[in-house]
């Protein structure tokens, strides 16, 4: 049974009442009627919730834990899926390459992203066309970014053939063709498309800074880059973890850019987790791997998250 | 001059050759782009995408909308553009729909657990698709929608209900209560209070939420790739295909066109209403 919403008229109208035993009542039960509604109106989304995200979600993990292969099979086989999937090379290239990715990904976006909200935060003129340059990477897709700096990579028509026509014939700038460098030059398209983001929302953190610090930091003659790095910046530190959370987990989210970019190649050299779970479903056809991988990439969200999600409640609770 | 005016003029000149650079590290893909597209075959053959088109024209952007191939089809990528609109309009208005009356429902009403929903809902913007992929194509071919509109459609709204619904829930929390109260006691219930004093309110965050929704899904790959079917392939699939052929020489004039096409909405969107689109982005920035 639901909780009749509390009523907690105002003290005016409240007051108008002659009964208000009676009317509280009477309004109590109205109330309830109405919450019926607020509950039916939530029923497509905890449907939604219950199937498609959380059903599914055990789904996976369980068929992780059975000898699942092209189809579902429903008796449990212990950790038989992880122990073969962290056997597998290319799984082992794909993981590893998260980690590969992910730091200078992280590194890249969130020093650009902070760098670029403080150039912007020092009162420069024409502010709003900056802006609108540096985010405009945001609106578009991860697959036309990846191609877009595929091209500007590519070995026959992008940077190498720039400088080889200035009169540098030997000049060589092949790493998206090599397998042990293919992996870094996602690192490229990933800062451009995301820092933004991060300049974004470190900007509306910096303008909120209280002017009273500034002006005291300017009385003790302390330099603006120091006022940044020691004191306006640790003090938005929940906000530079967000945006670490926030990165971190598209790292590991990644899917579109790699395929449009290098399509995991050459070979599996730039494979990521996001793309090994997809291929070995619908390609390989083997839902067990599938579903063990998946788990993985579920699990390091979680490992981002739960601790985020702790240290946030902690902090508005305090 | 003090040396306290010279070292100011420096800093200032510092930082604005600074961010003039930045600036162009952000351009460049898009000039170079843009550049490529205007060119002809033979130019593109010759000379590296850095260079400006001898005689601009726009032969491959006629060729890359209405005649480029992708495997044996040549209807160009004006197919994958329809395709994309098709999906698009369904699934924008509906995830929004579902987001505005879900956030409503969890902001101005108790409902008993409407806490734990929302735990729920924010830990759903987190899972990536992949967790819950396959058991989502089992769920639609079961229903017969897998590989169609409607299965497309479904998904994008299914992808969409947590961050919309937590968009307008925050949103709706900060509306003064007195206003819902008010209405309540003149008698007007669940829906018309929503349809009479909520959605009037709304504006500012519908424009958020359907900027949101429509660069989102205009920009995804993944679920159209696995979701739409044959025939309701989306752009960016299209694209990818496109781009991706081996066969023959790579036409990248055709193939920066095409690219430019398929981000041509959400570009214009976004020089068109910046401001709500860089809210939306922060806002719903765990999808994905």
């Amino acid at each position: 049974m639901a909780t009749p919403v509390p009523v907690r008229l105002e003290a005016p109208l409240a007051s108008f009442q002659p009964d208000r035993a009676i009317e509280q009542r009477r309004v109590g039960r109205a109330y309830h009627l109405r919450g019926r509604a607020a509950r039916l109106a939530l029923i497509p989304a905890v449907v939604i919730m219950a199937f498609c995200f959380y059903g599914s979600m055990f789904w996976t993990v369980y068929i992780s834990l059975t000898r699942s292969f092209l189809l579902p099979v429903y008796k449990f086989a212990g950790t038989a899926q992880y122990v073969r999937l962290f056997a597998t090379p290319r799984w082992q290239v794909a993981y590893s390459n998260m980690f590969i990715f992910g730091f200078l990904d992280i590194i890249g976006t969130l020093g650009l992203g902070i760098l670029l909200a403080i150039l912007l935060d020092r009162s420069v003129r024409f502010e709003g066309i900056f802006r609108t340059v540096l985010l405009y990477p945001l609106s578009i897709s991860f697959i036309v970014t990846g191609l877009t700096w595929q091209w500007i990579l590519s070995p026959t028509i992008g940077v190498q053939q720039l400088v080889r026509s200035f009169g540098w014939t030997d000049f060589h700038f092949n790493w998206i063709t090599q397998p042990e460098t293919a992996i870094y030059t996602l690192v490229f398209a990933g800062i451009w498309h995301q820092s933004g983001l991060i300049m974004a929302i470190m900007l509306a953190g910096l303008r909120g800074v209280d002017r009273e610090i500034w002006r005291a930091a300017r009385v003790e003659g302390i330099p603006a880059w120091r006022t940044y790095v020691s004191i306006v910046l640790p003090m938005l530190r929940p906000l530079v973890v967000t945006c670490l959370v926030l990165v971190a987990i598209a790292v590991v989210k990644s899917y579109d850019l790699v395929v449009a970019m290098t399509n995991g190649g050459p070979g599996f050299a730039s494979d990521l987790p996001g793309k090994f779970v997809v291929d070995f479903e619908f390609e390989r056809a083997n839902i067990g791997q599938a579903s063990a991988a998946a788990t993985v990439m579920l699990g390091s969200v979680l490992a981002i998250v739960a601790p985020y999600l702790y240290y946030e409640l902690a902090r508005k609770n305090r | 001059m003090t040396t306290a005016q010279w070292r100011d003029r420096v800093g200032r000149t510092g930082l604005y050759t600074l961010i003039a650079w930045m600036c162009l590290f952000f351009s460049i893909p898009l000039l170079v782009v843009i550049a490529t597209s205007f060119k002809t075959s033979a130019e593109v053959r010759t000379f590296s995408i850095f260079t400006l088109p001898a005689s601009p024209n726009i032969a491959s952007w006629i060729k890359a909308w209405a005649h480029a191939c992708t495997g044996l089809k040549c209807g160009g990528i004006r197919v994958g553009f329809w395709n994309s609109v098709r999906i698009l309009i369904p699934s924008v208005i509906l995830s929004v729909s579902a987001g505005a009356v879900t956030g409503y429902a969890l902001s101005h009403w108790r409902v008993r657990g409407a806490n734990i929903i929302m735990l729920l809902l924010l830990l759903c913007a987190f899972i990536p698709y992949q967790v819950i992929l396959y058991p989502l194509v089992k769920m639609e071919s079961a229903v017969a929608i897998y590989g169609s509109l409607a299965g497309i459609i479904a998904v994008h709204v299914v992808f969409g209900l947590p961050v919309m619904s937590l968009l307008f829930r925050n949103f709706y929390v900060g509306l003064p209560e007195e206003l819902v109260k008010a209405a309540r006691i003149d008698g007007a219930g669940f829906w018309r209070i929503f349809a009479l004093v909520i959605l009037p309110l709304s504006v500012n965050i519908l424009i958020v939420a359907t900027i949101l929704q429509t660069t989102g899904i205009w920009n995804d790959y993944l679920l159209g790739l696995i979701f739409a079917g044959r025939d309701n392939m989306p752009m960016t699939v299209q694209l990818n295909a496109l781009s991706t052929t081996s066969t023959g020489e790579i036409e990248y004039n055709v193939n920066t066109a095409a690219a430019l096409l398929t981000a041509l909405p959400p570009l214009l969107i976004y020089f068109f209403s910046g401001r709500y689109f860089v809210r939306g982005i922060t806002a719903g920035a765990v999808k994905g």
